[in-house]
């Protein structure tokens, strides 16, 4: 009698397969950890992986100092939660000259994300990075491979790809060669959502509808996560409406927009993201950038 | 825009999710995934179709949908419509070209089953990139423009799927709404492809016949422009396939085991994804290739023990008793175990632009398994158009060839046709680290099980002992002309005058007896040094200080030698000269003869020379006399014990 795998358990197989090849093939891996919900999934299935021994890799949060505090609280318990290290890097640089999302533009999250994640794994010496990458997201990612190959300067070459056959992964590099590593690439938006459902994994609450301090900014609706440093840096204070806001993405908070939503169970959230018109990183103001090509543009130079 | 619009597709439950998100969700929990692979170019309308499935089952975004449409008006081929194929084609570089030149992977889902497809070029020179997408797939949608029927290259995909092991063949007759719906073009189109598909093999397909730009049986079938037809749609024969995951549970248990989970003493766990089979609690396993048997004594998951696991499931078993299993090994039932051997019939699939160095050492990997293998003179290659086979002395990028491929050690393996697991392997290039290679084995030659290691009782040591020396290999590389031959010769002198048995390995004497039937090719050249190299290892297993002078110059080959001897007996000595200064030496009047093209394939000239980047003593012979360059060497090399 055969036992028919669901897709979501074919999934998760997959992925822990991806995380034990790293592990048996790298010399000093690391995950990748931006406290979203597709982090929340990879960390859960890092613990599956290697259960009972602990994931064998540290946590590396590249921070940019503008995160909403409920991720600062998710993040610290998490890592505890799960028995790893967590490192937490700043880019030295964006912080002493103040680079922020208002003054700043692209070049925030030039700084503090892409130059500071080669910082860190230059600082570290780490040779693998777990990202939580999916090929649905965005159209330069549906062509990467689930080992994807950086030079020593974190470029990335989507001409010199290695070929990708059966579940076999090439995981050797030069010295100073480094490979990001994207577990879940073949899931989708809507296989997150049923897997953190089914394995009741812990996401930040700011997923959900809830009544919060809110915003307009050039069109878009933000949270007013810590109103004090908008203040400061906006040179005004924004005009402020409590509003029943959720985030389909998490990032920056001034970067990240909020949807106004009553959802606030997950089956909500899931039903709202199925109804729902607009693709997920409409959020986010990384793509729009540069043109149609923002993301591959930003993948070359080094961006996760 | 099209007939069907007015038609709710059957996989677009909206109403459910609106109205009950907690029945939608439970339905969809329990999905099956398919994986299948769609062969054809743009011109069969290949993207069109892909975009068709996204844009029918909902992937596709309003704000993607406002950006394609201002893309299908600048750039589009398609005048006002909307250009489907637009939305599929992924890089800027690609786009701009308007062809697809990687493979992407897409994802869509009905109530029954979600698809994750791969998206590959159609044109000859993208096979790597197909044979990529056809290796994780389950089922291959094979693309026919009806107007132009069977061409060569629907003849390639179908031997390139069938090749990598697809069994479920979809025949896809697309643009029938450019031929009238006409059924004779149809009829005509499947018998004609029936009888090549017979000839090379193929023991069975689904022909459907669809309009990806008109939607006509993408959904639901018939169409009402096709009433002749009485097949299912296309969306309903994906989800009706058999899933070779499924299938896998028919065969027996095979676990490659890819770490070793220890996080105290008291828990040694082998964790693997099973490949093929059910393990049970309470199973007789046997540990391949060491061959050891012992019993299933748990099964482990966070979520708790398993009484039994299944092909798919990526899981950590415990064993009763304490033996020795490491990664590479394959955990099987004990009743019907993989075979092992070192040399295997195989079709290999080049993806490099360096073409197959017949004899070179690559790693190859085989499930979890990694071993140094040579790749034997193809025994022919495949005109992958006509399945004719041709001669050939290597594979270039893209062919694809039948070849002996040998391990430097037994491996676990089955026929690919039995197990994708266990007989499809990856080939890398031991210097840039490059994939170059896939390959898929037959069947094992079994020289290998008549051959034994006859043991000695007097060692390497107690030879070197009696010498009073420790052996080495001095490996002196360099361009013809450099002095290595006139350097070591004055280093064996100095040698000689110390009462060190040494041996002088001189490249044109070589030439003379053992590899006098050798030419100057490349894969000649990779022979002579591993001669040379097994019989510098020969004579310090014999205690001796062996001095070779030849100028051996790929990278790899002197690495394969280096990789040959126990650490540290290498010395690898670059004899650095110009190519000018050579040139200007030309002591032995080759580089005349070379430059005026009388002889072929002269490093330096019309052949590289691949420098060693971190030789043990590397010596200018510009700035040193050789007996100068000999003293040094001999310094660096002091005390020898």
């Amino acid at each position: 009698m055969t036992r028919i795998l669901t897709h979501l358990e074919r999934l998760e197989a997959e992925a822990i397969h991806i995380m034990r090849e790293v592990v048996a093939e790298a010399q000093k891996p690391v995950m990748m950890y931006s406290v979203g919900k597709d982090s929340a999934v990879l960390l859960h299935l890092a613990k599956k992986a290697f259960y009972p021994s602990p994931p064998p890799f540290p946590l590396l949060h590249v921070d940019t100092t503008w995160k909403f505090k409920d991720m600062y609280a998710l993040r610290e318990k998490a890592a505890q939660d799960a028995g790893m290290e967590l490192i937490v890097h700043h880019n030295a640089e964006a912080e002493e000259r103040g680079i922020n999302p208002f003054d700043h533009g692209p070049l925030h999250t030039d700084m503090w994300k892409t130059e500071g994640l080669k910082q860190a794994l230059d600082l570290h010496g780490f040779d693998v990075a777990f990202g939580g990458a999916r090929r649905d997201e965005e159209k330069s990612r549906a062509k990467e491979r689930v080992f994807s190959f950086r030079t020593a300067s974190h470029g990335w070459d989507p001409k010199n790809q290695r070929p990708e056959l059966w579940n076999l992964y090439n995981a050797r590099k030069a010295k100073g060669e480094s490979i990001r590593v994207f577990p879940i690439s073949n899931w989708t938006e809507l296989d997150i959502w049923q897997y953190i459902m089914a394995e009741n994994i812990e996401i930040v609450p700011l997923y959900f509808a809830a009544m919060r301090p809110t915003y307009m900014h050039e069109g878009s609706l933000f949270m007013a996560d810590d109103i004090e440093r908008l203040e400061q840096v906006m040179g005004h204070k924004p005009e402020i409406t409590n509003r029943s806001v959720r985030f389909r993405t998490l990032g920056c908070f001034p970067l990240t927009g909020a949807v106004e939503s009553t959802a606030s169970t997950l089956a909500e959230v899931v039903q709202e993201m199925l109804l729902t018109t607009t693709s997920e990183r409409q959020g986010r103001v990384i793509d729009k950038d540069e043109g149609g090509a923002g993301m591959e543009k930003k993948k070359q130079e080094g961006y996760f | 825009m099209t007939d069907n619009s007015g038609k709710d597709p059957i996989y677009r439950t909206d109403a459910l999710i609106g109205e009950d998100i907690d029945a939608y969700l439970a339905q969809h929990q329990n999905k099956e995934l398919l994986r299948f692979i769609t062969c054809g170019s743009v011109d069969d309308g290949k993207s069109t179709l892909i975009g068709r499935l996204l844009y029918d089952s909902k992937m596709i975004f309003e704000d993607q949908l406002a950006a394609l449409e201002a893309d299908s008006r600048k750039s589009g081929t398609q005048g006002q419509e909307i250009d489907f194929a637009l939305l599929v084609d992924g890089l800027a570089a690609e786009r701009e070209q308007g062809i697809t030149i990687d493979v992407a992977y897409r994802f869509f889902a009905t109530e029954k089953r979600k698809f994750i497809v791969a998206d590959t070029p159609g044109h000859e020179q993208y096979t790597r990139n197909m044979v990529t997408g056809a290796s994780t797939a389950d089922a291959a949608v094979i693309l026919i423009d009806a107007r132009k029927g069977v061409l060569v290259q629907t003849r390639r995909h179908s031997y390139l799927a069938h090749l990598l092991g697809i069994k479920n063949l979809v025949l896809a007759v697309n643009k029938m709404d450019l031929v009238d719906y006409d059924q004779d073009i149809f009829d005509n189109i499947v018998s004609e492809y029936g009888e090549f598909a017979a000839e090379i093999g193929i023991e069975s397909f689904t022909a459907i016949p669809i309009s990806g730009f008109r939607g006509d049986n993408i959904t639901d079938a018939p169409s009402a422009n096709i009433p002749w037809y009485g097949g299912r749609a296309l969306i309903a024969h994906l989800e009706n396939i058999e899933i070779a995951t499924n299938a896998a549970q028919e065969k027996p248990f095979r676990m490659p085991v890819q770490w070793v989970n220890r996080p105290n003493l008291d828990f040694r766990g082998f964790s693997g994804l099973i490949s093929s089979g059910i393990v049970k609690k309470g199973d007789p396993v046997r540990i391949v290739p060491s061959g050891k048997n012992s019993t299933v004594k748990s099964i482990v998951t966070l979520d708790g023990e398993l009484d039994e696991a299944v092909a798919g499931q990526s899981v950590t078993i415990l064993l009763d008793d304490e033996i020795d299993c490491s990664r590479g090994d394959v955990i099987a039932c004990a009743d019907d175990p993989p075979e092992i051997s070192d040399q295997f019939e195989s079709t290999i699939v080049w993806m490099s632009g360096e073409a197959l160095k017949p004899g070179r050492g690559y790693w190859l990997k085989l499930a979890t398994q990694t071993v140094s293998v040579s790749v034997q003179e193809p025994k022919y290659e495949i005109n992958i158009n006509t399945m004719e086979r041709l001669a050939a002395k290597t594979l270039e990028l893209n062919a694809i060839g039948v070849a002996e491929v040998h391990t430097d050690k037994p491996i676990v393996f089955e026929p690919y046709a039995d197990s994708r697991a266990l007989g499809g392997f990856i080939l890398v290039d031991k210097i840039t680290n490059a994939t170059v290679a896939a390959g898929m084995l037959h069947f094992s030659l079994r020289r290998a099980a008549n051959v034994h290691w006859q043991a000695t009782t007097i060692t390497r040591e107690e030879h070197g002992l009696l010498k009073n020396q420790t052996p080495r290999v001095l490996w002196f590389t360099g361009l013809s002309g450099s002095g290595k031959s006139t350097i070591a010769n004055e280093v064996e002198k100095s040698l000689n005058l110390m009462n060190r048995h040494t041996f002088l390995l001189d490249g044109d004497n070589v030439r003379h007896g053992l590899n006098k039937d050798l030419g100057f090719t490349e894969a000649d050249r990779i022979e002579n040094i591993r001669r040379v190299g097994e019989v510098a290892k020969l004579m310090t297993d014999a205690g001796l200080i062996v001095l070779t002078a030849f100028i051996s110059p790929f990278r790899a080959e002197r690495k394969m030698v280096r990789e040959m001897l126990p650490e540290d007996e290498f010395i690898e000595i670059f004899v650095d000269t110009p190519l000018a200064v050579a040139e200007e030496r030309d002591v032995k009047g080759l580089y005349k003869k070379a430059r005026s093209g009388q002889l072929k394939n002269f490093t330096g000239i019309d052949s590289p020379y691949e420098p060693p980047e971190n030789p043990e003593i590397r010596v200018n012979t510009v700035e040193m006399t050789p007996a100068e360059a000999a003293d040094y060497i001999i310094r660096q090399i002091m005390p020898l014990k």
